[in-house]
Protein backbone atom coordinates (compact mmCIF):
# COMPACT_ATOMS: atom_id res chain seq x y z
CA UNK A 1 0.00 0.00 0.00
CA UNK A 2 1.54 3.33 -0.81
CA UNK A 3 0.06 6.96 0.49
CA UNK A 4 -0.79 9.23 -2.10
CA UNK A 5 -1.03 12.99 -1.35
CA UNK A 6 -3.98 15.00 -2.73
CA UNK A 7 -2.59 18.58 -2.05
CA UNK A 8 -5.30 20.96 -0.54
CA UNK A 9 -4.64 24.89 -0.56
CA UNK A 10 -8.33 25.75 -0.50
CA UNK A 11 -8.52 26.00 -4.06
CA UNK A 12 -11.42 24.02 -5.99
CA UNK A 13 -12.84 20.84 -6.12
CA UNK A 14 -11.26 18.00 -4.74
CA UNK A 15 -13.90 15.69 -4.37
CA UNK A 16 -13.45 14.55 -7.70
CA UNK A 17 -9.56 14.38 -7.91
CA UNK A 18 -9.44 12.05 -4.76
CA UNK A 19 -12.35 10.02 -5.00
CA UNK A 20 -10.71 9.27 -9.19
CA UNK A 21 -7.78 8.35 -7.16
CA UNK A 22 -9.58 5.90 -4.96
CA UNK A 23 -11.12 4.42 -8.02
CA UNK A 24 -8.12 3.46 -9.74
CA UNK A 25 -6.09 2.73 -6.42
CA UNK A 26 -8.43 1.18 -4.40
CA UNK A 27 -5.44 -0.10 -2.43
CA UNK A 28 -4.09 2.92 -1.46
CA UNK A 29 -4.41 5.58 1.37
CA UNK A 30 -5.11 8.63 -0.40
CA UNK A 31 -5.18 11.58 1.64
CA UNK A 32 -6.22 14.65 1.29
CA UNK A 33 -4.58 17.89 2.95
CA UNK A 34 -2.57 20.75 3.02
CA UNK A 35 -0.20 19.75 6.16
CA UNK A 36 3.70 19.90 5.20
CA UNK A 37 4.47 16.79 6.91
CA UNK A 38 1.74 14.41 5.71
CA UNK A 39 2.09 15.66 2.02
CA UNK A 40 6.02 14.90 2.55
CA UNK A 41 5.40 11.63 4.01
CA UNK A 42 3.30 10.21 0.75
CA UNK A 43 4.58 8.59 -2.11
CA UNK A 44 2.86 10.36 -4.79
CA UNK A 45 1.57 14.06 -5.24
CA UNK A 46 -1.23 15.22 -6.73
CA UNK A 47 -1.69 19.52 -6.95
CA UNK A 48 -5.38 20.23 -8.51
CA UNK A 49 -6.55 23.67 -8.40
CA UNK A 50 -9.25 25.92 -9.98
CA UNK A 51 -9.47 29.22 -10.23
CA UNK A 52 -7.55 32.30 -11.16
CA UNK A 53 -3.55 32.12 -10.72
CA UNK A 54 -3.33 35.02 -7.77
CA UNK A 55 -5.57 33.21 -5.67
CA UNK A 56 -4.29 30.28 -5.74
CA UNK A 57 -0.80 31.39 -5.54
CA UNK A 58 -1.74 33.54 -2.73
CA UNK A 59 -3.76 30.11 -1.19
CA UNK A 60 -0.44 27.97 -1.78
CA UNK A 61 1.71 30.54 0.38
CA UNK A 62 -1.40 31.34 2.86
CA UNK A 63 -1.24 27.15 3.64
CA UNK A 64 2.92 27.58 3.81
CA UNK A 65 3.09 25.35 0.69
CA UNK A 66 5.69 26.83 -1.81
CA UNK A 67 9.00 26.18 -0.72
CA UNK A 68 7.52 22.53 0.53
CA UNK A 69 6.57 22.28 -3.88
CA UNK A 70 9.53 23.85 -5.16
CA UNK A 71 11.58 21.53 -2.85
CA UNK A 72 9.06 18.01 -3.54
CA UNK A 73 8.28 18.00 -6.54
CA UNK A 74 11.65 16.64 -7.72
CA UNK A 75 11.77 13.93 -5.28
CA UNK A 76 8.48 11.81 -5.81
CA UNK A 77 6.12 11.36 -8.30
CA UNK A 78 3.91 14.38 -8.73
CA UNK A 79 0.97 15.41 -11.43
CA UNK A 80 -0.50 18.94 -11.53
CA UNK A 81 -4.03 19.27 -13.05
CA UNK A 82 -5.12 22.44 -14.59
CA UNK A 83 -4.03 24.96 -12.03
CA UNK A 84 -1.50 23.15 -10.88
CA UNK A 85 -0.04 22.47 -13.67
CA UNK A 86 -0.10 26.38 -14.41
CA UNK A 87 1.70 27.06 -11.37
CA UNK A 88 4.59 25.35 -12.14
CA UNK A 89 5.55 27.85 -14.55
CA UNK A 90 7.54 31.11 -13.77
CA UNK A 91 4.78 33.71 -14.80
CA UNK A 92 0.75 34.18 -15.87
CA UNK A 93 -0.78 37.17 -17.33
CA UNK A 94 -3.77 36.65 -15.61
CA UNK A 95 -4.86 39.12 -12.56
CA UNK A 96 -2.57 41.78 -14.27
CA UNK A 97 0.38 39.39 -13.51
CA UNK A 98 1.32 37.07 -11.20
CA UNK A 99 4.42 35.14 -10.42
CA UNK A 100 4.11 31.45 -9.86
CA UNK A 101 6.37 28.46 -8.76
CA UNK A 102 9.19 28.81 -11.43
CA UNK A 103 9.85 25.47 -11.27
CA UNK A 104 9.01 24.87 -14.91
CA UNK A 105 10.56 27.60 -17.42
CA UNK A 106 7.41 29.23 -19.11
CA UNK A 107 4.60 31.75 -18.99
CA UNK A 108 1.19 31.49 -18.47
CA UNK A 109 -1.18 33.67 -21.71
CA UNK A 110 -4.61 34.04 -22.12
CA UNK A 111 -6.07 33.07 -25.21
CA UNK A 112 -6.42 36.49 -27.52
CA UNK A 113 -9.76 36.41 -29.05
CA UNK A 114 -10.66 35.84 -31.40
CA UNK A 115 -9.39 32.40 -31.90
CA UNK A 116 -10.40 30.33 -35.28
CA UNK A 117 -9.61 26.65 -36.43
CA UNK A 118 -7.85 26.59 -39.53
CA UNK A 119 -10.97 25.38 -41.21
CA UNK A 120 -11.93 28.59 -40.28
CA UNK A 121 -14.71 28.16 -37.39
CA UNK A 122 -14.79 30.59 -34.40
CA UNK A 123 -13.47 29.10 -31.47
CA UNK A 124 -14.94 30.01 -28.17
CA UNK A 125 -13.46 30.98 -24.51
CA UNK A 126 -13.20 29.70 -22.04
CA UNK A 127 -11.66 26.58 -24.16
CA UNK A 128 -14.67 24.12 -22.60
CA UNK A 129 -14.97 20.72 -23.47
CA UNK A 130 -13.24 17.43 -25.40
CA UNK A 131 -10.04 17.97 -27.60
CA UNK A 132 -7.71 15.59 -28.74
CA UNK A 133 -4.68 15.61 -26.85
CA UNK A 134 -1.39 14.40 -29.43
CA UNK A 135 1.46 12.92 -27.47
CA UNK A 136 4.40 14.43 -27.53
CA UNK A 137 7.10 11.73 -25.74
CA UNK A 138 6.27 8.19 -25.18
CA UNK A 139 5.84 8.21 -21.65
CA UNK A 140 4.59 5.35 -18.67
CA UNK A 141 1.87 8.18 -18.16
CA UNK A 142 0.67 7.70 -21.72
CA UNK A 143 0.58 3.73 -21.33
CA UNK A 144 -2.55 2.37 -22.81
CA UNK A 145 -3.90 6.01 -24.33
CA UNK A 146 -4.63 5.99 -28.03
CA UNK A 147 -2.58 9.06 -29.17
CA UNK A 148 -4.62 11.81 -30.15
CA UNK A 149 -8.06 10.74 -27.46
CA UNK A 150 -9.98 13.68 -26.55
CA UNK A 151 -9.59 14.36 -22.24
CA UNK A 152 -11.75 17.15 -21.02
CA UNK A 153 -10.81 21.13 -20.54
CA UNK A 154 -12.26 23.74 -19.15
CA UNK A 155 -9.41 26.98 -19.72
CA UNK A 156 -9.08 30.54 -20.87
CA UNK A 157 -5.04 30.69 -19.91
CA UNK A 158 -2.82 28.60 -21.79
CA UNK A 159 0.91 27.51 -20.78
CA UNK A 160 3.93 28.45 -23.00
CA UNK A 161 6.56 26.18 -21.45
CA UNK A 162 9.93 27.38 -22.61
CA UNK A 163 12.12 24.63 -23.15
CA UNK A 164 10.07 22.11 -25.91
CA UNK A 165 11.80 18.78 -24.62
CA UNK A 166 9.09 19.19 -21.75
CA UNK A 167 5.88 19.27 -23.29
CA UNK A 168 4.70 15.81 -23.01
CA UNK A 169 1.33 16.63 -24.91
CA UNK A 170 -0.08 19.23 -27.46
CA UNK A 171 -3.60 20.15 -28.70
CA UNK A 172 -4.52 22.60 -31.51
CA UNK A 173 -7.34 25.13 -30.16
CA UNK A 174 -6.91 28.07 -32.55
CA UNK A 175 -3.02 27.63 -32.35
CA UNK A 176 -0.85 24.45 -31.63
CA UNK A 177 -0.77 24.70 -27.29
CA UNK A 178 1.18 22.34 -25.12
CA UNK A 179 -1.71 20.76 -22.27
CA UNK A 180 1.12 18.73 -20.42
CA UNK A 181 4.35 18.75 -19.46
CA UNK A 182 6.98 15.80 -18.33
CA UNK A 183 10.24 16.57 -16.48
CA UNK A 184 11.66 13.74 -14.48
CA UNK A 185 9.19 12.56 -12.13
CA UNK A 186 6.79 15.72 -13.14
CA UNK A 187 3.83 14.99 -14.99
CA UNK A 188 1.39 17.66 -15.29
CA UNK A 189 -1.55 18.59 -17.38
CA UNK A 190 -4.47 21.24 -18.76
CA UNK A 191 -6.91 19.20 -18.80
CA UNK A 192 -8.72 17.34 -16.30
CA UNK A 193 -8.25 13.62 -15.84
CA UNK A 194 -10.68 13.31 -13.42
CA UNK A 195 -13.61 14.40 -15.59
CA UNK A 196 -12.29 12.63 -18.61
CA UNK A 197 -13.96 9.20 -18.39
CA UNK A 198 -11.71 6.08 -19.84
CA UNK A 199 -8.78 7.55 -20.87
CA UNK A 200 -8.74 9.97 -17.85
CA UNK A 201 -9.35 7.27 -15.38
CA UNK A 202 -6.13 5.19 -17.48
CA UNK A 203 -4.09 8.30 -16.95
CA UNK A 204 -4.58 8.72 -13.13
CA UNK A 205 -3.95 4.94 -12.84
CA UNK A 206 -0.74 5.04 -15.06
CA UNK A 207 0.29 7.91 -12.80
CA UNK A 208 -0.26 5.76 -9.42
CA UNK A 209 2.27 2.41 -10.75
CA UNK A 210 4.54 5.15 -12.64
CA UNK A 211 7.92 4.98 -10.56
CA UNK A 212 8.48 8.66 -11.35
CA UNK A 213 11.16 7.65 -13.89
CA UNK A 214 10.41 9.47 -17.24
CA UNK B 1 -9.83 20.66 -35.17
CA UNK B 2 -10.52 22.55 -31.99
CA UNK B 3 -13.24 20.88 -29.67
CA UNK B 4 -15.72 19.19 -29.87
CA UNK B 5 -19.07 19.44 -30.29
CA UNK B 6 -20.78 18.55 -26.90
CA UNK B 7 -24.14 16.24 -26.22
CA UNK B 8 -25.39 17.20 -22.85
CA UNK B 9 -28.90 14.93 -21.27
CA UNK B 10 -30.21 17.22 -18.59
CA UNK B 11 -31.87 15.15 -15.58
CA UNK B 12 -34.68 16.20 -13.36
CA UNK B 13 -34.22 15.69 -9.58
CA UNK B 14 -36.78 15.94 -7.01
CA UNK B 15 -35.58 15.33 -3.32
CA UNK B 16 -32.84 13.12 -4.82
CA UNK B 17 -34.60 10.81 -6.95
CA UNK B 18 -34.83 11.47 -11.02
CA UNK B 19 -38.31 12.50 -11.40
CA UNK B 20 -39.94 12.36 -15.41
CA UNK B 21 -37.48 8.76 -15.20
CA UNK B 22 -35.39 7.42 -17.88
CA UNK B 23 -36.85 5.06 -19.69
CA UNK B 24 -33.83 2.98 -21.82
CA UNK B 25 -31.56 2.47 -19.53
CA UNK B 26 -31.26 -1.50 -18.77
CA UNK B 27 -31.17 -0.26 -15.20
CA UNK B 28 -32.02 -1.47 -12.05
CA UNK B 29 -33.49 1.77 -10.35
CA UNK B 30 -34.12 4.62 -13.12
CA UNK B 31 -35.26 7.10 -10.26
CA UNK B 32 -31.37 6.60 -8.47
CA UNK B 33 -29.39 9.69 -9.97
CA UNK B 34 -25.97 7.32 -9.62
CA UNK B 35 -27.39 4.63 -11.62
CA UNK B 36 -28.70 7.06 -14.35
CA UNK B 37 -25.59 9.26 -14.57
CA UNK B 38 -23.46 6.11 -15.07
CA UNK B 39 -25.74 4.68 -17.90
CA UNK B 40 -25.50 7.61 -19.76
CA UNK B 41 -21.82 7.53 -18.70
CA UNK B 42 -21.66 4.45 -20.46
CA UNK B 43 -23.38 5.95 -23.55
CA UNK B 44 -21.58 8.38 -24.30
CA UNK B 45 -22.84 11.74 -22.63
CA UNK B 46 -20.01 14.48 -22.90
CA UNK B 47 -21.89 16.00 -19.87
CA UNK B 48 -24.56 15.47 -17.59
CA UNK B 49 -26.64 18.28 -16.20
CA UNK B 50 -29.09 17.84 -13.12
CA UNK B 51 -31.24 20.44 -12.50
CA UNK B 52 -33.04 20.47 -9.21
CA UNK B 53 -36.30 20.77 -9.04
CA UNK B 54 -37.32 20.39 -5.21
CA UNK B 55 -39.48 22.09 -3.99
CA UNK B 56 -39.40 22.02 -0.25
CA UNK B 57 -37.06 23.57 1.46
CA UNK B 58 -36.80 20.71 4.24
CA UNK B 59 -34.83 18.71 1.54
CA UNK B 60 -32.76 21.59 -0.32
CA UNK B 61 -29.51 19.50 1.10
CA UNK B 62 -30.69 16.33 -0.96
CA UNK B 63 -28.92 17.76 -4.37
CA UNK B 64 -25.66 18.02 -2.07
CA UNK B 65 -25.53 13.76 -1.40
CA UNK B 66 -26.88 13.18 -4.97
CA UNK B 67 -23.71 15.17 -6.80
CA UNK B 68 -21.32 13.82 -3.98
CA UNK B 69 -22.67 10.00 -4.38
CA UNK B 70 -22.50 10.81 -9.06
CA UNK B 71 -18.78 12.23 -8.27
CA UNK B 72 -17.66 9.77 -6.71
CA UNK B 73 -18.21 7.07 -9.56
CA UNK B 74 -19.02 8.75 -12.75
CA UNK B 75 -16.41 10.74 -14.21
CA UNK B 76 -16.97 13.25 -16.82
CA UNK B 77 -18.51 16.89 -16.05
CA UNK B 78 -21.34 17.40 -13.43
CA UNK B 79 -23.52 20.91 -14.14
CA UNK B 80 -25.85 21.50 -11.23
CA UNK B 81 -28.58 24.14 -11.56
CA UNK B 82 -31.46 25.34 -9.88
CA UNK B 83 -32.50 26.98 -6.32
CA UNK B 84 -29.10 28.98 -6.63
CA UNK B 85 -29.44 32.04 -4.37
CA UNK B 86 -25.62 32.52 -2.91
CA UNK B 87 -22.06 32.59 -3.61
CA UNK B 88 -22.31 29.87 -0.30
CA UNK B 89 -24.84 27.75 -2.12
CA UNK B 90 -22.21 27.40 -5.57
CA UNK B 91 -19.65 26.57 -3.25
CA UNK B 92 -21.50 23.93 -1.58
CA UNK B 93 -22.24 22.42 -4.81
CA UNK B 94 -18.97 22.66 -6.25
CA UNK B 95 -17.28 20.70 -2.96
CA UNK B 96 -19.82 18.17 -3.29
CA UNK B 97 -18.05 17.30 -6.63
CA UNK B 98 -20.20 19.58 -9.07
CA UNK B 99 -17.85 21.34 -11.77
CA UNK B 100 -19.98 23.78 -13.41
CA UNK B 101 -23.16 25.62 -11.12
CA UNK B 102 -25.92 27.00 -13.13
CA UNK B 103 -27.41 30.01 -12.48
CA UNK B 104 -30.76 31.38 -13.42
CA UNK B 105 -33.50 33.63 -11.82
CA UNK B 106 -30.84 34.65 -9.31
CA UNK B 107 -28.52 36.32 -12.04
CA UNK B 108 -31.87 38.06 -12.66
CA UNK B 109 -32.59 39.24 -9.16
CA UNK B 110 -29.05 40.20 -8.13
CA UNK B 111 -26.66 39.83 -11.46
CA UNK B 112 -23.97 40.62 -8.89
CA UNK B 113 -24.06 37.56 -7.75
CA UNK B 114 -22.37 35.96 -10.97
CA UNK B 115 -19.86 38.53 -10.43
CA UNK B 116 -18.92 37.50 -6.85
CA UNK B 117 -19.32 34.20 -7.78
CA UNK B 118 -16.94 33.93 -10.44
CA UNK B 119 -14.50 35.91 -9.12
CA UNK B 120 -14.22 33.31 -6.28
CA UNK B 121 -14.81 30.08 -8.18
CA UNK B 122 -13.68 31.17 -11.58
CA UNK B 123 -15.64 32.05 -14.85
CA UNK B 124 -15.25 27.83 -15.76
CA UNK B 125 -17.56 27.11 -13.17
CA UNK B 126 -20.39 29.31 -13.72
CA UNK B 127 -22.61 28.89 -15.77
CA UNK B 128 -25.94 31.62 -16.91
CA UNK B 129 -28.98 29.71 -17.41
CA UNK B 130 -31.21 32.05 -19.68
CA UNK B 131 -34.64 31.57 -20.79
CA UNK B 132 -35.66 33.65 -23.75
CA UNK B 133 -38.97 33.95 -25.43
CA UNK B 134 -38.85 35.98 -28.58
CA UNK B 135 -41.64 39.45 -28.20
CA UNK B 136 -41.09 41.18 -31.46
CA UNK B 137 -44.06 40.94 -34.00
CA UNK B 138 -44.07 38.70 -37.12
CA UNK B 139 -42.47 40.82 -39.94
CA UNK B 140 -40.58 42.82 -37.06
CA UNK B 141 -36.84 42.69 -36.82
CA UNK B 142 -36.87 39.37 -34.37
CA UNK B 143 -35.93 40.30 -30.05
CA UNK B 144 -36.34 38.20 -27.19
CA UNK B 145 -36.81 38.53 -23.70
CA UNK B 146 -35.46 37.16 -20.45
CA UNK B 147 -38.93 35.33 -18.57
CA UNK B 148 -38.39 33.86 -15.17
CA UNK B 149 -40.58 31.69 -13.56
CA UNK B 150 -40.82 29.04 -16.11
CA UNK B 151 -41.49 31.73 -18.83
CA UNK B 152 -44.34 33.29 -17.00
CA UNK B 153 -42.65 35.98 -15.72
CA UNK B 154 -41.27 38.92 -18.39
CA UNK B 155 -38.52 41.07 -17.38
CA UNK B 156 -38.08 43.72 -19.86
CA UNK B 157 -34.34 42.28 -20.41
CA UNK B 158 -33.40 41.99 -24.04
CA UNK B 159 -31.89 38.17 -24.26
CA UNK B 160 -29.26 39.51 -26.24
CA UNK B 161 -27.90 42.30 -24.54
CA UNK B 162 -28.75 40.25 -21.04
CA UNK B 163 -26.15 37.43 -23.00
CA UNK B 164 -23.75 39.64 -23.59
CA UNK B 165 -23.93 41.44 -20.11
CA UNK B 166 -23.22 37.78 -18.24
CA UNK B 167 -20.64 36.55 -20.43
CA UNK B 168 -18.81 40.64 -19.21
CA UNK B 169 -19.88 39.36 -15.27
CA UNK B 170 -17.88 36.33 -15.18
CA UNK B 171 -20.27 33.60 -16.84
CA UNK B 172 -18.42 31.06 -18.39
CA UNK B 173 -20.73 29.59 -20.45
CA UNK B 174 -24.79 29.94 -21.24
CA UNK B 175 -27.03 27.27 -21.13
CA UNK B 176 -29.68 29.02 -23.51
CA UNK B 177 -33.45 27.78 -23.42
CA UNK B 178 -36.23 29.33 -25.79
CA UNK B 179 -39.39 29.42 -23.53
CA UNK B 180 -41.25 29.17 -27.14
CA UNK B 181 -39.75 26.18 -28.24
CA UNK B 182 -39.33 23.88 -24.80
CA UNK B 183 -41.10 20.86 -24.90
CA UNK B 184 -42.54 21.34 -28.80
CA UNK B 185 -39.78 18.96 -29.96
CA UNK B 186 -40.03 21.53 -33.07
CA UNK B 187 -36.36 21.67 -33.36
CA UNK B 188 -34.41 24.55 -31.69
CA UNK B 189 -34.97 28.55 -31.97
CA UNK B 190 -31.89 28.87 -34.39
CA UNK B 191 -32.46 32.60 -35.15
CA UNK B 192 -32.48 32.97 -30.94
CA UNK B 193 -29.04 30.84 -30.67
CA UNK B 194 -27.32 32.12 -33.65
CA UNK B 195 -27.86 35.66 -32.06
CA UNK B 196 -26.37 34.87 -28.81
CA UNK B 197 -24.04 32.55 -29.97
CA UNK B 198 -22.38 35.05 -32.68
CA UNK B 199 -22.92 37.84 -29.61
CA UNK B 200 -20.61 36.63 -27.12
CA UNK B 201 -16.83 34.75 -26.81
CA UNK B 202 -18.14 32.19 -23.97
CA UNK B 203 -20.06 28.42 -25.44
CA UNK B 204 -23.60 28.66 -25.55
CA UNK B 205 -25.40 25.57 -25.16
CA UNK B 206 -28.56 25.57 -26.99
CA UNK B 207 -31.66 23.83 -24.93
CA UNK B 208 -35.29 23.60 -25.86
CA UNK B 209 -37.66 21.65 -28.66
CA UNK B 210 -35.29 18.74 -29.76
CA UNK B 211 -37.35 16.22 -31.36
CA UNK B 212 -35.09 14.43 -33.59
CA UNK B 213 -31.64 14.20 -34.58
CA UNK B 214 -31.31 17.03 -37.23
CA UNK B 215 -32.40 19.49 -34.74
CA UNK B 216 -29.07 18.54 -32.39
CA UNK B 217 -27.03 19.34 -35.96
CA UNK B 218 -28.84 22.59 -36.93
CA UNK B 219 -28.61 23.82 -33.64
CA UNK B 220 -24.86 23.50 -33.68
CA UNK B 221 -24.16 24.40 -37.90
CA UNK B 222 -27.22 26.69 -38.22
CA UNK B 223 -27.66 28.32 -34.73
CA UNK B 224 -23.67 28.10 -33.72
CA UNK B 225 -24.36 26.27 -30.68
CA UNK B 226 -21.27 25.09 -28.55
CA UNK B 227 -23.20 22.01 -26.79
CA UNK B 228 -26.27 20.78 -27.83
CA UNK B 229 -28.89 20.00 -24.50
CA UNK B 230 -32.09 17.65 -24.61
CA UNK B 231 -34.06 16.00 -22.16
CA UNK B 232 -37.06 13.37 -23.18
CA UNK B 233 -35.72 12.11 -26.94
CA UNK B 234 -33.08 10.38 -24.78
CA UNK B 235 -34.86 9.52 -21.55
CA UNK B 236 -37.71 7.52 -23.17
CA UNK B 237 -35.20 5.88 -25.34
CA UNK B 238 -36.12 7.18 -28.90
CA UNK B 239 -32.42 8.02 -30.08
CA UNK B 240 -29.39 7.18 -27.78
CA UNK B 241 -26.47 9.51 -27.37
CA UNK B 242 -24.18 7.41 -30.04
CA UNK B 243 -26.66 7.54 -32.77
CA UNK B 244 -27.02 11.48 -32.04
CA UNK B 245 -23.46 11.98 -32.29
CA UNK B 246 -22.86 9.47 -35.05
CA UNK B 247 -25.57 11.83 -36.88
CA UNK B 248 -23.52 14.76 -35.94
CA UNK B 249 -20.61 13.69 -37.15
CA UNK B 250 -22.15 12.50 -40.19
CA UNK B 251 -22.98 16.22 -40.79
CA UNK B 252 -19.60 16.82 -40.46
CA UNK B 253 -19.67 18.04 -36.61
CA UNK B 254 -16.61 17.26 -34.89
CA UNK B 255 -17.73 14.56 -32.23
CA UNK B 256 -16.39 12.40 -29.35
CA UNK B 257 -17.02 9.07 -30.54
Amino acid sequence: MQRIAVIDYGMGNLHSVSKAIEHVAPDDEVIVTDDEALIRSADRIVCPGQGAAADCMAAISQHGLTSMLVDIVDTRPFLGICMGYQVLFDHSEENGGVDCLGIVGGQVKRFAAPLHTPEGERLKVPHMGWSQVNQAVEHPVWHGITDASRFYFAHSYFCQPSQVEHVSGYCDYGHKIAVSIARGSIFACQFHPEKSADHGLQLLQNFVGWDGVQ
Amino acid sequence: MGVAKRVIPCLDVDAGRVVKGVKFLEIRDAGDPVNVARGYNEAGADEITFLDITASSDNRDTILHVVEQVASEVFIPLTVGGGIRQVSDVRRLLNAGADKVGINTAAVTRPELVREASDKVGSQCIVVALDAKQVSAPGEPQRWEIFTHGGRKPTGIDAVQWAIKMADFGAGEILLTSMDRDGTKIGFDLALTRAISDAVQIPVIASGGVGNLDHLADGVLKGGADAVLAASIFHFGEYSIREAKQHMADRSIEVRL
